[in-house]
């Protein structure tokens, strides 16, 4: 085409553009009914308004000699059908240098509650109650505030580190540029020492720090990954299904990796699994979640010698070992959030259940020192109806 | 260890697998040539009808190739699938239509292996279509529904205009095991079925695989990483390393007294839910699973295995990655200075039977090397040979060895030096020999 007159090419151009434009919409439009997957999709549902004048009120002598103080922690998500609280009404605390140990089968919550300690819920998340990590309250602190504190005060470990790794930046510059954006006077010699002394402690060796997050194996990523989680000596590491992706020996490696930690840096754990295997070999104490709440805490070797929620004797139960020669299962699904049930969450499937567990709900109660046990098998104490009807949603009090 | 063949032929196991190799070409990226990764190699395994195999690995083993390459799914490299007397290995796919029906395979992601599109109703029916199975519509649906009745989904009617996407996960795995069976097959290979679900549905499924077995005379080649699972379901067991059995034969022997290092570490491994298990003493082999692409010289797990000897094939590489997991051990001091002395341990230049270090000390490199090697954190140094320095660097040789081949050991057949050095045909040999 000669020079003079480019204008030829303009109109079709347009033309062009506006064609390919309106096929793609057309496209997306058809996927958007035709596709099963994508239907009921985009619809958020109605905004969760705020509580007024709840939470930030957890006794501050106690949650000093805490790694974290979770109190009445609710963590909810907008849905068409309206509010779901996946996590609804927690309370537990850590010690530094204790592991806790949370577990359930999928969609009990555990997922939503690491979120909501880091405040990382996804769009349309909300938080409600208190958090407390080194005696100082995380919710409703402002955004600039939680980017400092997390990795400072918590961190959190992802199942697929390769997804929280950038491609484009070899080991030791994610640790320069964490490091920095905390600690903006350290200089990046400084930081990049401090970088290799994180990885050895993690078994990677200090010659592979500038290498990029692909030259790694599942199991030296995961390392990297929790190398990054404890650089800057975080009081509080929330696991997320650690060791999910890897394979038993690499899982078992990791394991002994984060048990060490704890006792080499005095932080505390939470470790998210549906694993009770790994539970019984990594933590102190275990709590057990079901539709969202916990429906029993205590000491690990208690609570696997001698469980007393019928929910755990199930999850327990229905583990396959080594010695299983006859399978086990908690019959039924764990009920929907939406509309949660009136009494017992656990009562539909629950083999002993009785008259009063559709009635009321149970609290959790201390069975056994330090075990503590959210059934009518042991105790009467019920959950006060006010907060029952706050697990409901929000129509009653408006 | 032969129950009666349900469809009664004669002696013939239902399945024998002899030699079998699937190697896969990768080309090299910009600087690299091109090699091939030896994702299964040379495997050999009898499955008589009615009993359970399994094949049990780490995720890079070659399991699900092993698997695909006995369904012909992958075509192997060289060996025989043999199926009821026919060899089915590299069979064109319009031969291979008759078998599939009698072959099913069972994915471990529901997800991923059914149709999002397809009614579960579509979805089941389909390979009644395939095979021509059904005689109408009508009779696809009545099939369908006594199918989806069979593996716990009912009332089925209800089901059969729903999609996939609107059951559990527990569910969603019953459809598949649905879609599976729906042709009746003899041999199903199952691909981790629940290794995706919950602890509760977990055995609910398992238990539907077994009921399914009985009632169906199956056979199953029952494919997992989970020991415990694989305990409870197979009648026998391969351990898969990198392509190859390391120890294989009755589930019990296996579980009760492993004699391989690699299953006794994978037995070892395993976190079980019981009280007391807190800082229990393991023993627990270094590192990952190596590329395959790659494989170690000799017994392929020499450079993890906790007892590995001088026998075991160590190799250049080997000594590079001691010296670099030392590293990870020692003060920053120690490590700075060693660093200097050796050099970015990339330039090394790795050999099969020797290693070169070059530098300027060279003299320095040969004494540390004498002093340090026999405490590196492996056992390499065991295999040194000869250390012979000169004007540019030093060499490392070391000594000849073979892969380990099959023997049979306390009742079971294992593939390891400790029982006595028995070479394996056509194995990958270091040096003469």
């Amino acid at each position: 085409m000669s020079p003079g007159i480019w204008w030829t090419a303009f109109w079709p151009g347009v033309a062009i553009v506006l064609l390919v434009t309106a096929l793609t919409l057309v496209g997306e439009g058809l996927n958007d009914v035709i596709n099963p997957l994508l239907r009921a999709r985009g619809a958020a549902g109605p905004k969760i308004p705020p509580e007024p004048g709840r939470g930030r009120k957890a006794p501050a002598r106690e949650s000093a000699r805490t790694a974290v103080t979770a109190r009445d922690l609710r963590a909810g998500y907008r849905t068409p059908g309206g509010p779901v609280w996946a996590v609804d009404g927690v309370d537990f605390e850590i010690r530094p240098g204790e592991s806790l140990g949370l577990v359930g089968e999928s969609g009990c919550g555990k997922s939503s509650l690491g979120r909501a300690l880091l405040q990382i819920m996804p769009p349309g998340g909300v938080t409600r109650g208190s958090v407390e990590v080194g005696g100082r309250e995380l919710i409703g602190a402002s955004e600039r505030q939680l980017r400092q504190r997390r990795g400072e005060d918590v961190a959190l470990i992802f199942q697929e580190p390769m997804t929280r790794l950038n491609p484009l930046m070899t080991v030791s510059d994610h640790f320069v540029e964490m490091i920095r954006t905390h600690h903006p006077q350290t200089s990046r010699k400084e930081a990049r020492a401090m970088a290799r002394d994180a990885l050895a402690q993690m078994g990677v060796p200090p010659t592979r720090a500038d290498n990029y997050p692909h030259e790694f194996s599942g199991g030296m990523r995961q390392r990297v990954m929790i190398a990054l989680g404890i650089v800057l000596k975080p009081q509080l590491l929330v696991a997320d299904e650690p060791t999910t992706s890897l394979d038993v020996i690499v899982e078992s490696q990791i394991l002994d990796i984060l048990d060490r930690l704890r006792g080499e840096e005095g932080a505390g754990l939470l470790l998210i699994t549906h694993n009770l295997g790994i539970v019984a070999e990594t933590c102190d104490r275990v709590a057990v979640m079901y539709a969202g709440r916990i429906v029993e805490i205590g000491p690990v070797d208690a609570i696997f010698r001698n469980p007393r929620h019928p929910y755990t004797e199930g999850l327990l139960a229905s583990t396959i070992s080594l010695e299983t020669t006859e399978l086990q299962s908690i019959p039924g699904y764990p009920p929907s959030l939406l509309e949660p049930p009136r009494g017992c969450r656990f009562a539909e499937r629950c083999p002993y259940a009785m008259e009063r567990c559709t009635q009321g709900e149970p609290a959790l109660e201390e069975v056994e020192s330090g075990q503590h046990a959210a059934c009518y098998l042991y105790s009467e104490a019920t959950i006060e109806p006010a907060a029952t009807r706050r697990g409901r949603g929000t129509k009653e009090r408006t | 260890m032969s129950p009666a063949d349900p469809h009664g032929d004669d002696d013939t196991p239902l399945l024998s697998v002899q030699d079998l190799v699937t190697h896969f070409p990768v080309r090299g990226g910009l600087f690299g040539g091109s090699g091939v990764v030896k994702a299964v190699d040379g495997v050999s395994f009898d499955v008589p009808a009615g009993e359970v195999f399994g094949l049990v690995g780490e995720s890079g083993s070659g399991k699900t190739t092993l698997g695909r390459s006995i369904l012909n799914l992958v075509r192997p490299s060289s060996g025989q699938v043999r199926y009821r007397g026919h060899d089915l290995a590299g069979l064109p796919e319009r031969e291979m239509r008759p078998y599939r029906r009698e072959l099913s395979l069972i994915f471990q992601d529901p997800n991923a292996s059914l149709n999002p599109a397809m009614t579960i109703g579509e979805g089941v029916g389909h390979p009644l279509r395939i095979h021509g199975l059904a005689r109408d519509r009508a009779d696809a649906r009545r099939q369908v529904c006594e199918m989806l009745e069979r593996v716990g989904l009912h009332p089925a009617e209800s089901f059969l205009e729903r999609y996939p996407e609107d059951l559990s996960g527990g569910q969603k795995q019953r459809l598949v095991i649905a879609r599976a069976l729906i042709t009746r097959p003899r041999l199903v290979v199952a691909d981790e079925p629940v290794a995706a679900l919950d602890m509760s549905v977990r055995a609910r499924v398992l238990e539907l695989m077994l009921e399914l077995k009985r009632e169906f005379g199956l056979t199953y080649i029952f494919i997992t990483h989970d020991l415990a699972t694989a305990r409870f379901m197979c009648d026998r067991i391969g351990i898969l390393y990198l392509g190859n059995f390391v120890e294989w034969g009755n589930a019990d022997t296996l579980f009760d007294d492993p004699r391989h290092p690699y299953t006794r570490s994978l037995l070892d491994a395993i976190p079980l839910p019981e009280a007391g298990r807190r800082h229990r003493e393991k023993t627990l082999p270094r590192g990952e699973i190596p590329d395959a692409a790659r494989p170690p010289a000799g017994c392929r797990f020499h450079p993890r295995c906790p007892k590995a000897f001088e026998e075991c094939g160590w190799e250049g590489r080997d000594l590079v990655d001691a010296i670099e997991e030392r590293w990870t051990e020692v003060d920053a001091g120690v490590f700075e200075a060693e660093l200097a002395l050796f050099g970015r341990l990339e330039k090394a230049e790795v050999g099969r039977e020797q290693v070169r270090f070059r530098g300027s000390r060279p003299e320095e490199i040969a004494a540390w090397l004498r002093e340090h090697g026999p405490h590196l954190p492996t056992n390499v140094f065991a295999a040194v040979t000869e250390i012979v320095t000169d004007r540019g660097g030093v060499t490392v040789r070391f000594r000849p060895a073979y892969e380990p081949g099959e023997q049979r050991v306390a009742g079971r057949q294992a593939a390891c030096h400790l029982y006595g050095i028995h070479p394996r045909p056509g194995g990958d040999h270091l040096g003469e020999g």
